[in-house]
Parts: C-alpha cells; structure tokens; sequence
C-alpha cells in the first residue's frame, strides 16, 4: 500500500444533467463556473467539475452544500429546454486512488488505455473495473478519483485495496 | 480480443466494454406481416464468413448504440458509424472493397 492509498472521498453533489450539449453545456457551464467539456472530457474549476458522459448527458460534481442553489439556478435556466437536471447524489460514490502508483492499480482493474498520451489530466474515462463500469479521471497530480454506482461500492473498494497492496507493475511510463 | 472505436465517444473499446446486438440494418417485419418474414426478421440471419456489419452498444462506456464493420475471418475492422442511419458510410464501403472489391452491402437483413 505504500505507492497508493485508496480511500472513499467525502460527500460530494452530484447533478446529472440529460440534453443536446451543443445546445445546453454553455448555460450549465456559465452556472457551474467552468468551461464546457469536450467528448470525453472533463472541465473543473475550484472544487466543482463538468464531465462529459455521452452525447446528451453530463455530470455536474460540486460542494453538497452548494448542490441546492446549483441546482435550482440549473432548473430555471433549463425550463425553456428539452433537457433535465437532475440531484443523484446518492447514486454514485467516489473513490480516490492517492500516490504514484494510481496507474498500476487502475491497470490491473481496467481494459482502458493509461498510457499518459491516451490518459493524461483532463480527460473522463468511462469504462469497465473488473466486473463493473466505472469512471475515471485525474483531479491533481498523482491522484486518480474514480466513480461508481454505490450499489456495487463495497466490490469496487475491495478491488482497488487488493490492486494496491499487490504494489508497482513492471516500468512505469511516467 | 476485438477493439471498436466508438464514434461517439472517439473511445477505443475493447469488447469486454460493448455488448453485442448482432447483425445491423434488419428490415423489420412487424403485426401484419407473413408468417414467413416475420420468421425471417426473427430468427435468420446471415452469419457471414467475411464481411459482417453489426450492432454494438458502448455499454461500459457513453452507453450508446453503433454500427461496426468487421470481417469475421480476419478480425479486420473496417470501421464504425452512428446508430442514426440504414446503411454504411462511402468511406468504410471503399475500405471493405479494397480487401473484397465484389462485395456488397447486404439488402435489408435476412
Ligand atoms: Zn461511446
């Protein structure tokens, strides 16, 4: 455990939000206080952050005690369109992978491509962990966040602890 | 192991990431239809020994249906596209003939 620690981040608030991105990522980036985020992307500013999921969906993560205000702003200035935002704080949980061998650990979990050209800052990667899909992307240097349905969280966090404590995995590319 | 692009995400997906929805572009045959389509639409297909033109869905992934073409033999892809559409683009029809120059896209399924 001693190139990572895995631990379950705080509370956090989450707003799914459902629409054509073209036509509604700029107001919900004008509220959330970020840019909008290109396929496959995420965009973060201060402790809130804006990935994109698919096509006509996104996930907005912020402060829980800001979720509400968030929310109703989002609520508003979405009336006028065909699109939904939508509080699912409690369906999903975050994991933080904390320390140099974060890419070893994921490595072991995940299919995806972690070569630092394929998955560097910045990007959202959607994909599977082991049995279950997940999501993945880098908040700050050598720390991974990962995200997944609560409802298989134990199983998720048995498998980052195990992947942790079996340690480095051949030359590192960074 | 099969990697498919999805053209929705840019993501290249190996196929533990997708779920598979067999051939694509089936003509479908629904109440009021014969007896003998409506058992063709259901259960036969073409299952080719070479070019082969499939659904997929990124299930692992932005969740989204698309369209792959692949030659079954080979593992050759040669590309994918949308759900959005009744048959493959220009440029993966090209792809494919250079490999098979007689082939031809497959009319409405079965
Ligand atoms: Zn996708």
């Amino acid at each position: 455990m001693s190139e990572v620690t895995v631990s379950e981040a705080g509370p956090r608030g989450m707003v799914t939000i459902r629409g054509d991105l073209g036509e509604i990522g700029r107001i919900v980036a004008g509220i959330a206080g970020t840019a909008v985020p290109a396929t496959g992307r995420v965009e973060s500013a201060g402790a809130r952050a804006f990935a994109w999921m698919s096509p006509d969906e996104a996930l907005l993560m912020l402060p829980p005690d800001e979720l509400a205000e968030v929310l109703g702003a989002l609520n508003a200035a979405l009336a006028e369109h065909h699109a939904l935002a939508v509080d699912v704080s409690d369906a999903r949980v975050i994991f933080r992978l904390n320390g140099p061998g974060w890419r070893d650990v994921l490595a072991r979990l995940t299919p995806a491509d972690l070569r630092p050209a394929a998955f560097g800052a910045g990007v959202f990667r959607r994909t599977r962990l082991a049995q279950v899909a997940a999501a993945f992307w880098l908040p700050e240097a050598q720390v991974a966040e990962l995200l997944c349905f609560r409802s298989v969280g134990d199983y998720v966090r048995d498998l980052l602890e195990n992947a942790a404590a079996a340690g480095p995995i051949g030359p590192r590319p960074d | 192991m099969l990697t498919l692009t999805c053209p929705y995400c840019g993501v290249a997906a190996c196929e533990t990431e997708l779920a598979p929805g067999g051939e694509a572009h089936l003509e479908r045959f629904g109440p009021g239809s014969s007896d003998a389509d409506f058992e063709a639409y259901l259960f036969l297909r073409q299952n080719p020994h070479g070019v082969h033109i499939e659904r997929w869905r990124h299930a692992m992934g932005c969740g989204k249906w698309f369209h792959a073409v692949r030659d079954t033999v080979t593992m050759e892809v040669f590309g994918t596209y949308p759900a959005q559409t009744y048959g493959p683009p220009e440029e993966i029809v090209a792809k494919v003939r250079e490999r098979h120059p007689d082939w031809q896209v497959p009319e409405g399924g079965a």
